[in-house]
């Protein structure tokens, strides 16, 4: 499916592709050509430079968000199997 | 290793690290948080016993990512559930509404940025207290992959190896996932300003 017009791949990237291209990005997946396309857009756009950086941020801040504690019954039953298969080797 | 020794702190903490990651990428596959908590349970036994033939080959961690997706697959074909990636139909489309850019494909106006506190450079509290509510309404094959490699902050590989897909395909489940979680913490910011 073609959602706008194709345009060349020598052509500077626009908004509109750069965002799609993002999560490539930080994986280092893009190929060469296509990561100096992206960081030749990125230098000159604020508008593409906040969206990557708040990409960037919501990763890092689902890394950093603490988990739930464990459900202490569950917790509890866990560490005791634990001692009955383990604590004695 | 000490958690082969024995070691109960170490086992613990290995619970409390990746409990709550289990039972959310367990739910991608199995119909019920019941179904979802009984897999966890039998994966957490089966790493206590399996911790002597855990050769090191892998990460801990994948390896017992690993044990519950499979023991998590069995259990959703004894369900007859569709395996979260057994279709992925899903129609290819912009993940920015397409109203945001002009017809030279760029911002109309720049886009909305997410509150973020600028001591820890992490959004704000009031969005982090969204932000694993909107993880959980996502898609099942979403949830999986997100869940993996952001919260639990898995590698690319290590996400293809325990979901059994391609490279490819997890990065673009990726991002679909996070722009969706975008999108939904977004009416937070707007209604908060
Ligand atoms: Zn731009």
């Amino acid at each position: 499916m073609r959602l706008w017009p194709r345009r060349h791949r020598h052509d500077p990237l626009v908004c509109r592709e750069f965002v799609e291209l993002v999560t490539d990005y930080l994986d280092g997946a893009l190929p060469e050509s296509e990561r100096r396309r992206f960081e030749a857009h990125l230098a000159q756009c604020d508008g593409c430079d906040g969206y990557l950086e708040d990409t960037r941020r919501l990763v890092t801040t689902l890394q950093a968000t603490p988990p739930p504690p464990a459900d202490p019954a569950t917790r509890e039953a866990l560490l005791s199997a634990f001692r009955e298969l383990r604590g004695e080797s | 290793m000490r958690l082969r020794a024995g070691d109960e702190a170490a086992f613990e903490a290995l619970v409390s690290q990746h409990d709550a990651a289990l039972h959310r990428v367990a739910r991608t596959f199995v119909p019920t948080q019941a179904l979802a908590d009984d897999v966890v349970q039998e994966t957490w036994l089966a790493v206590i016993r399996g911790l002597d033939r855990f050769e090191g080959r892998s990460s801990l961690r994948t390896w017992i990512f690993t044990i519950l997706a499979n023991r998590a697959r069995t259990r959703a074909v004894r369900e007859a559930r569709n395996l979260p990636f057994s279709s992925l139909g899903e129609p290819e489309g912009p993940t920015v509404d397409p109203a945001a850019f002009g017809s030279d494909g760029t911002w109309r106006s720049a886009p909305p940025r997410l509150d973020c506190d600028p001591e820890s450079n992490l959004l704000t509290m009031e969005l982090r207290a969204h932000i694993l509510d909107a993880v959980d309404e996502l898609p099942d094959h979403m949830r999986a992959v997100i869940t993996l490699r952001d919260i639990a902050g898995l590698s690319p590989e290590e996400v293809c190896d325990i979901l059994e897909i391609s490279d490819g395909n997890q990065r673009v489940i990726l991002h679909r996932a996070r722009a969706k979680v975008r999108t939904a913490l977004r009416p937070i910011v707007e209604v908060s300003a």
